[in-house]
């Protein structure tokens, strides 16, 4: 057999390419060496089919009320506040009014009081996300308990889950979140040291406090609420959530556009109401 | 050969500018990389052991990292049980750091050497650290 | 056949050290937005794309539209296509490139792009539109690089590239179509919700493309050799009549259903765009022009005595094709994003830094079709003039 020297380099080329392609399979594989049985949850953590939130605004009354839920998550989770710089602002979780929370749902003889009562508004972990779809990534994908959560690792900062969640929830950092206010004052006040802050150039938005129900506790928000959000498994008739919705009359946010959010908000409140 | 002056010329310099790297370091001291690990956590171990054997953490930590990250924050799962058994909260921040608090004498000694630039620190929060 | 691109005149020269001099001032401007992130243009946490995606939108349709010239050409052998179907792909593949820059320059973390290939998802649009944009770039450059060298040597382009020639097809189709895709998908977006989106895209394409073709190959025909003659330039000025009142008909089609329909949330985008909301009329003064101007364009290109006076048909596709620019480039991408989701409005203006950068990615855009061209031209010139001596 003869072969010349073209078919040579050929076979040559052909084979150091595959050569050097299965010497790093094989390596990758023996490198790879955690396997998965050896990561686990924590025990502690808490466990649900689908976690969703009841939101009672009836339970929130003063300014106060809503400061301190929103508070709680944004100083544990770092999320920076600008207070002048509107248009870069990163939020987790804030106040609209209800004209603003259920657009088109607001009369002319409706109440000045009620237009304008406020709501928490938060990310609805949708049951059908439409910023899951999009995500070219899985930067953002579905938990197994419902959660939508956002791996910051991963995200290339396209922002189409921006363009294509209908409720506002996501913030894109336009800005360094370490940095400083347009006044001179760092945008993350005081450090929380147990959990990272975000980089400039990626998506974030409410992870439903992922790291906390994983230890056995409540989202941060719920726990400051005095009752004003419930959080629970909206697959267990009997959990709490479920027991207000089978009593309660509640709404959701854009039903009609069939993204299923998991937050229920619940009016109530004085007959004046 | 035709024009061979100008060809002789022109690899002369491009050897010349490409090789700058080699004999621009050429006798220098390089010295390798100690990191230390000294800090007050570690010297109270009863056992100084990392999540995994020393030659392992040396050779594999990124990918153990990369592993950790995605089974945290991708699966939930909080729980690592190394080789011999043994159970460690998956957390950079809370776990790796709590005992590697001299992040600039230990993480940033090698990757300096090697000049990696993880992106970890961008971030995640680093230990505050009294030495600049 | 590159060397055809290195040899000039001086005018030729000093053309590529300008759009050199502005890709690097466009480069630095890129370098500021690297450093402090897409703080320094003027997107926000409502209107979350801007000026760069709409440039892609826009761009990617006229790549799409040099199969306005391979359809005729191979498939209904028109022959009079001949000398500037070669034109359309080289223009193609410069539009493509300025649309993949426009992707990278305007995400947040520009260094993670291949994770789109390392975790791909099928069900993301954005992914089928990776797939599809990187494959019509290749397509063009191997049919136009193929058919160019064949044509140097005086023989018929090699038959293996007639299949993709004939994949180029609905290809093209596919990029916009996807493309619109993007938007077309989403849910809460009133102005992008409408199935009409893709068809509409593909006629302002086909309005545009052409227009901005024959306005290329006018000014090819002043500076050199190669004239695609007057029959040519007419049939795609055909072209671009009609799609461009298929454009007018499709938006008008989008005004009567949101209008008559009373439904608030589909008027409410386009009474920003058109009146202005709350008070908010950014926008205004340019859907306005590019109203007058589409009609002035399809006036001048409807009756046969203006489209064939070649003094005035350069204003008409001007006119076009600055209409659909506005409409693409500005109204609906931003329009989309306003009112917010909150019914608020957060109005969007670009910024210096932005405005640098986009500028720049289109020099870099008209430096590969310089290039491009020059080459196309030279092996035409080459080729012409053995004819000749023949």
């Amino acid at each position: 057999m003869s072969i010349n020297r073209r078919q040579f380099l050929k076979i040559a080329g052909a084979s150091t390419v595959l050569g050097l392609g299965g010497a790093s399979v094989v390596n990758s594989l023996k490198r790879g060496g955690l396997e998965a049985s050896q990561m686990s949850p924590d025990p502690k953590g808490l466990v649900a089919k689908r976690w969703g939130f009841v939101v009672d605004v009836s339970k929130l009354e003063s300014e106060e009320d809503y400061k301190r839920c929103a508070d709680a998550c944004h100083n544990i989770h770092n999320v920076p506040v600008f207070k002048n710089d509107k248009l870069h602002e990163v939020k987790w979780i804030w106040k609209e009014p209800f004209e603003n929370t259920f657009p088109g749902t607001e009369h002319e003889y409706m109440s000045h009081e009620f237009k304008e009562k406020n709501f928490l508004v938060f990310c609805n972990h949708c049951a059908k996300p439409a910023c899951v779809k999009v995500c070219p990534t899985k930067a953002t994908f579905k938990r197994k308990d419902g959660i939508v959560m956002q791996d910051m690792h991963r995200c290339i900062g396209c922002r189409f889950c921006m363009a294509a969640c209908p409720f506002g929830a996501r913030s894109f950092n336009y800005l360094d979140p370490r940095g400083k206010d347009t006044d001179g004052t760092p945008l993350i006040k005081v450090e929380n040291k147990t959990f990272p802050t975000r980089m400039i150039g990626v998506v974030e938005k409410c992870t439903a406090c992922y790291e906390r129900l994983s230890i056995g506790q409540q989202p941060a928000c719920a726990e400051v609420s005095n009752g004003a959000i419930v959080f629970g498994d909206l697959e267990d008739p009997n959990s709490e959530v479920r027991k207000i919705i089978a009593t309660k009359y509640t709404i959701r946010r854009k039903p009609e556009l069939g993204t299923q959010p998991s937050i229920y908000y619940v009016i109530g409140g004085s007959e004046h109401a | 050969m035709y024009n061979s002056g100008k060809i002789i010329a022109g690899l002369v310099v491009f050897l010349a500018f490409f090789a700058f790297p080699f004999y621009y370091n050429l006798g220098k001291a390089n010295a390798r990389p100690e990191p230390k690990l000294n800090t007050p956590v570690i010297q109270q171990l009863a056992e100084k052991k990392c999540v995994e054997s020393r030659d392992f953490m040396r050779s594999e930590h990124m990918q153990l990292l990369n592993d950790w990250r995605d089974s945290v924050v991708r699966d939930g799962n909080r729980i690592y049980v190394n080789a011999e058994g043994k159970k460690h909260t998956i957390s950079l921040q809370n776990t790796c750091m709590n005992c590697h608090s001299n992040k600039k004498e230990f993480c940033d000694s090698c990757h300096n050497y090697m000049a990696v630039k993880p992106y970890c620190w961008s971030c995640h929060i680093q230990p505050k650290e009294d030495k600049s | 056949m590159l060397e055809k691109a290195l040899i000039g005149s001086k005018r030729y020269w000093i053309w590529i050290f300008v759009l050199l001099g502005i890709i690097g001032v466009g480069f630095i401007a890129y370098l500021q937005q690297w450093k402090y992130g897409l703080g320094v243009t003027g997107l926000s946490r409502d209107v979350s794309w801007g000026f760069y995606i709409a440039q892609f939108t826009f761009l990617v349709g006229v790549a799409a539209s040099a199969v306005m010239l391979v359809i005729p050409y191979y498939l209904h052998d028109y022959k009079k296509f001949g000398k500037i179907v070669i034109l359309g792909e080289f223009l193609a593949i410069s539009a493509v490139t300025m649309c993949i820059l426009f992707i990278f320059v305007d995400m947040g973390q520009p260094m993670r792009i291949m994770n789109v290939v390392l975790h791909p998802t099928p069900g993301s649009v954005m992914f089928w539109d990776s797939v599809v944009l990187s494959g019509y770039l290749f397509i063009n450059l191997i049919v136009g690089w193929t058919t160019l060298g064949a044509d140097r040597k005086s023989v018929p382009p090699p038959a293996w590239v007639k299949p993709l020639i004939y994949l180029s097809i609905p290809w093209a189709v596919s990029i916009h179509t996807v493309t619109a895709f993007l938007y077309a998908g989403i849910p809460g977006r009133h102005l992008w919700l409408t199935a009409i989106m893709a068809a509409r895209f593909l006629a302002s394409a086909f309005a545009a493309g052409p227009a901005l073709l024959i306005l290329l190959v006018m000014f090819v025909r002043k500076v050199s050799k190669l004239d695609a003659g007057t029959e040519a330039i007419q049939s795609l000025a055909k072209i671009v009549t009609y799609a461009m009142i298929a454009n007018v008909f499709f938006f008008l089609l989008e005004v009567f259903t949101a209008t008559y329909s009373g439904i608030p949330g589909h008027a409410h985008p386009l009474k920003y765009l058109f009146f202005g909301l709350d008070g908010h009329t950014a926008l205004v003064p340019w859907m306005w022009t590019a109203t007058v101007l589409a009609f002035l364009g399809l006036g001048l290109l409807i009756f046969p005595a203006t489209r064939q006076n070649e003094g005035i048909l350069p204003i008409a596709l001007v006119s076009v094709f600055v209409a659909a620019w506005i409409d693409k480039g500005m109204g609906l991408v931003i329009g989309g994003f306003i009112p917010n989701m909150f019914e608020r409005v957060t109005e969007y203006t670009p910024t210096a830094t932005e405005l640098a950068i986009t500028v720049g990615v289109y020099a870099v855009g008209l430096l590969v079709l310089t290039v491009l061209y020059k080459i196309a031209i030279g092996v035409r010139e080459d080729t012409a003039g053995e004819a000749e001596h023949h």
